[in-house]
């Protein structure tokens, strides 16, 4: 992967428009990398695995996380903004029969606010092309396998809304809630991973 | 406007400007989910038009999409490229 850099014209188009931007004195260069920072300094899966834990140890809180994802998140303190506009946000739950995965098969949206920078996988064609047809396969590259009964559910964020999965809670004896937001990983949050 | 469990069949148009239905859910018939309010149509803000309306979460089977597959895929679409099916 590493010898291919698909994106490299679109970030070398990025930075011409930024620049005109900016000579035309349309754009701050300042402001933008302040806005920037502020986004991203708070977006790492971090936050994600706070609001799992917090769904694991409340069942009334995952009741409104599933219910309403951003008004949940205000209870945390968090929020989908930080963009152009505040993004809706739904948090899809993992059961016993269930399981979500999320892609972006068009270009690459993420709940980055909660997650972070999305990884390399993630924007692949590979993954966005086959993960929609064949998700059990894809999933078992990841090293995941899952019996048979359970129906998977690929969640294709084509629009404004991005999604989060609910892992299960796993059958480990911690029950503080922090512990329990560090057994939780950024594939489980996206679903190629169970916990 | 379309509600909750709605039977919805996406357009088959493959228009020479921006979409968002991607191409393997063209055609597809599928079940709305539920609606998630209401956002400007990209295909037309691509063009330099604002029109808003609503959007749906519409859940496909893949044997619907692809033939075959015992899984769901839910795509999120725009009023305009959905009908009553």
């Amino acid at each position: 992967m590493s010898e291919h850099h698909d994106d490299g014209p679109v970030a070398a188009q990025t930075r011409h428009v930024e620049a005109l931007l900016e000579a035309r004195g349309l754009l701050d260069a300042v402001e933008l990398d302040r806005a920037l920072e502020a986004f991203l300094a708070g977006a790492s899966p971090a936050q994600g695995a706070r609001v799992v834990a917090r769904a694991w140890v409340e069942p009334e809180f995952q009741d409104r996380l599933l219910a309403d994802g951003n008004a949940a998140l205000e209870e945390l303190g968090l929020s989908m903004g930080g963009g152009i506009q505040p993004q809706r946000l739904k948090v899809v739950a993992n059961t016993e029969t269930e399981h979500n995965v999320i892609v972006c098969t068009l270009c690459s949206c993420y709940p980055i606010a909660l997650l972070g920078p999305s990884p390399t996988w993630y924007k692949s064609e590979a993954y966005r092309a086959r993960v929609v047809r064949d998700p059990r396969g894809v999933l078992a590259e990841f090293g995941t396998e899952l019996p048979e009964h359970v129906r998977i559910t690929v969640w294709d964020a084509s629009a404004e809304t991005r999604y989060l999965v609910l892992p299960r809670r796993p059958a480990v004896p911690v029950s503080d809630e922090a512990e329990l937001a560090a057994l939780v990983t950024r594939n489980g949050l996206i679903g190629t991973a169970v916990l | 406007m379309f509600s909750s469990g709605d039977r919805v069949r996406t357009s088959r148009a493959d228009p020479a400007h921006h979409t968002r239905v991607p191409r393997y859910a063209r055609g597809a018939v599928g079940s709305v989910v539920e609606p998630i309010g209401e956002h400007p149509l990209p295909d037309d803000r691509a063009r330099g038009v604002t029109t808003v309306e609503p959007v749906y979460t519409v859940r496909f089977s893949a044997r619907e999409l692809f033939g075959e597959g015992d899984h769901d895929v839910t795509v999120d679409v725009w009023e305009s490229h959905l009908e009553s099916a």
